[in-house]
């Protein structure tokens, strides 16, 4: 495991801010944040709503444009999508099929529409709903849909996947099940992921590393970094003590605000 | 049981409406020629099928509409979606829009004929105006109404030119709202259609006004109902093809 800590970053933002106009007032979202991902983390970012977690994903993806600082992206050479983003509301086109959606991002690539369609259906399997291809968005399941937007991410075989509080929505039982099919993915596929939440037990029972953003404009407040062994026991004493930590750190930050 | 009744209900509404439109000029409350009781038509149908005046009449409206109905939403969509992608498109035309709109289509008929003559190509664009308007603002307003975060979901994976923009997002989001627009334009354009024949091109709205000039009322009647049932043909059809095209939603 050490060789990847050596390994350049995939990830490299330096002194990274995000400011819009609006209504003559400056709205300053991030400010000179500097964070390094290495390839393959697990990593976890945590804080409360409008602190600039999902802000930072849009810069990642170039849904948002930075009014400074510096994004070095270290991909794969000839990596077409370098970051495969899964967002909250699953954001499936509901006009396409199942296995269509899946398939979405690879248009454009070169391969031919029955190959988008083998690839797609393979990674429907993986995530669990190799039946399902042939169906229209709006007969899943809110846990299906997430899982089909998992595996449209996927499908484009990205660097880093970026997810934007995606189990938010569900129901408690349905989200411990999704959390830990992405831990088994991750194992096996080695990608290096940024997951966004506002969960403290759903970031340390996911983390190799999670970072805890707060204030205004968000900062880097505290950062902890989680090495239990996978897979992940929820009862495991090491989440509990690092959830109470987390916990603590982002009660003593807001009481500062 | 609440289906059948309703049925009956309706059946027995037409049967009774058909039963006073043929008693008025059977017990001489209005003169035949002025309204032909619903019992001579069938007769009357069958005369103008075996001159072979309505299969070509028939035929000959038929394209009109076709054509002109294509012409004028095909215009309507392409525009729509112009105006509804690019805001400097919609603000360089905007009062253009204001100006030209509330024209109706049939105050277009002097320049028809002008630019067109008596000829099957001024009718064409007499109901392509009339269904352009509907069609290009049903597009327009579908297009912004599609939600920004499905755009999103295509520059996330990379699709940022407008035709991917067009193609993968916007053209599928607002289809059911240009639908909605198509199909009235088809009532639509058939009011055209007449409207564009009764000044000559030969076809069924020509035909009825031939007819009446001769006080051949119950002509006048069968081709009344022609345009009823090819209307009615054509929405059937419409509404098939629309839920096959919708088949996605829930």
């Amino acid at each position: 495991m050490a060789e990847i800590v050596d390994t350049a970053p995939v990830i490299d933002i330096e002194g990274l801010s995000l400011a819009y106009e609006r209504g003559g007032t400056r709205n300053v979202i991030l400010s000179n944040l500097d964070l390094a991902v290495p390839r393959g983390e697990f990593l976890v970012i945590v804080g409360e709503s409008g602190v600039g977690k999902s802000t930072l994903l849009r810069v990642l993806i170039g849904l948002a444009e930075p009014s400074g600082g510096s994004v070095r992206l270290s991909t794969r050479p000839g990596c077409r999508t370098p970051m495969g983003l899964v967002f909250q509301d699953s954001r499936l086109l509901g006009w396409r099929k199942v296995v269509d959606n899946v398939a979405f991002g690879l248009e454009g690539s070169g391969l031919s529409k029955a190959e988008r369609r083998a690839k797609a259906a393979e990674m429907l399997a993986f995530v669990g709903l190799a039946d399902l291809g042939g169906r229209w968005p709006h007969q899943l399941s809110g846990g299906q849909r997430q899982r089909v937007s998992l595996a449209r991410a996927l499908a484009v075989d990205p660097d880093v996947l970026l997810m934007d509080e995606p189990f938010s929505a569900l129901d408690t039982f349905t989200r411990e099940g999704l959390q830990d099919e992405l831990q088994r993915v991750q194992a096996e596929t080695g990608k290096t992921v940024i997951f966004v939440t506002h969960d403290i037990d759903e970031a340390v029972t996911l983390a190799d590393r999670v970072i805890v953003l707060a204030g205004k404009p968000g900062r880097i407040a505290a950062e902890l970094k989680i090495d239990a062994p996978r897979p992940r026991r929820r009862r495991d004493p090491a989440l509990t003590e690092a959830a109470r930590y987390l916990r603590s750190e982002l009660s003593r930050r807001s009481a500062e605000l | 049981m609440r289906l059948i009744g309703s049925t009956l209900l309706a059946a027995a509404g037409l049967a009774a409406f058909l039963g006073f439109w043929e008693a008025l000029p059977r017990l001489g409350l209005i003169n035949p020629a002025f309204l032909p009781p619903p019992s001579t038509i069938p007769a009357a149908f069958l005369k103008e099928l075996s001159l072979g005046v309505w299969p070509e009449a028939v035929a000959s409206s038929l394209s009109h509409y076709v054509v002109g109905l294509s012409a004028g939403a095909g215009m309507g969509i392409g525009l729509g979606l112009l105006s509804g992608m690019f805001r400097p498109f919609e603000a360089a035309t905007a009062w253009i829009v204001r100006l030209l709109r509330p024209i109706p289509g049939l105050a277009w008929v002097p320049f028809a004929i002008i630019w067109f003559g008596v000829q099957p190509s001024a009718a064409v664009f007499i109901i392509a105006i009339g269904v352009f308007w509907i069609v290009f603002f049903a597009t327009q307003g579908a297009v912004r109404g599609v939600d920004r975060d499905l755009v999103e979901v295509a520059q996330a994976f990379g699709f940022r030119s407008p035709w991917a923009r067009l193609t993968k997002i916007l053209l599928p989001a607002a289809t059911p709202g240009i639908l909605v627009g198509v199909r009235t334009a088809l009532g639509q354009a058939w009011m055209a259609v007449v409207a564009a024949e009764i000044f000559g091109v030969p076809g069924v709205g020509a035909r009825m006004m031939q007819a009446s000039s001769l006080l051949s009322t119950d002509i006048v009647v069968v081709y009344m109902l022609t345009m009823a049932a090819l209307y009615g043909l054509f929405d059937s059809a419409f509404v098939a093809l629309q839920g096959w095209l919708l088949r996605w939603r829930a």
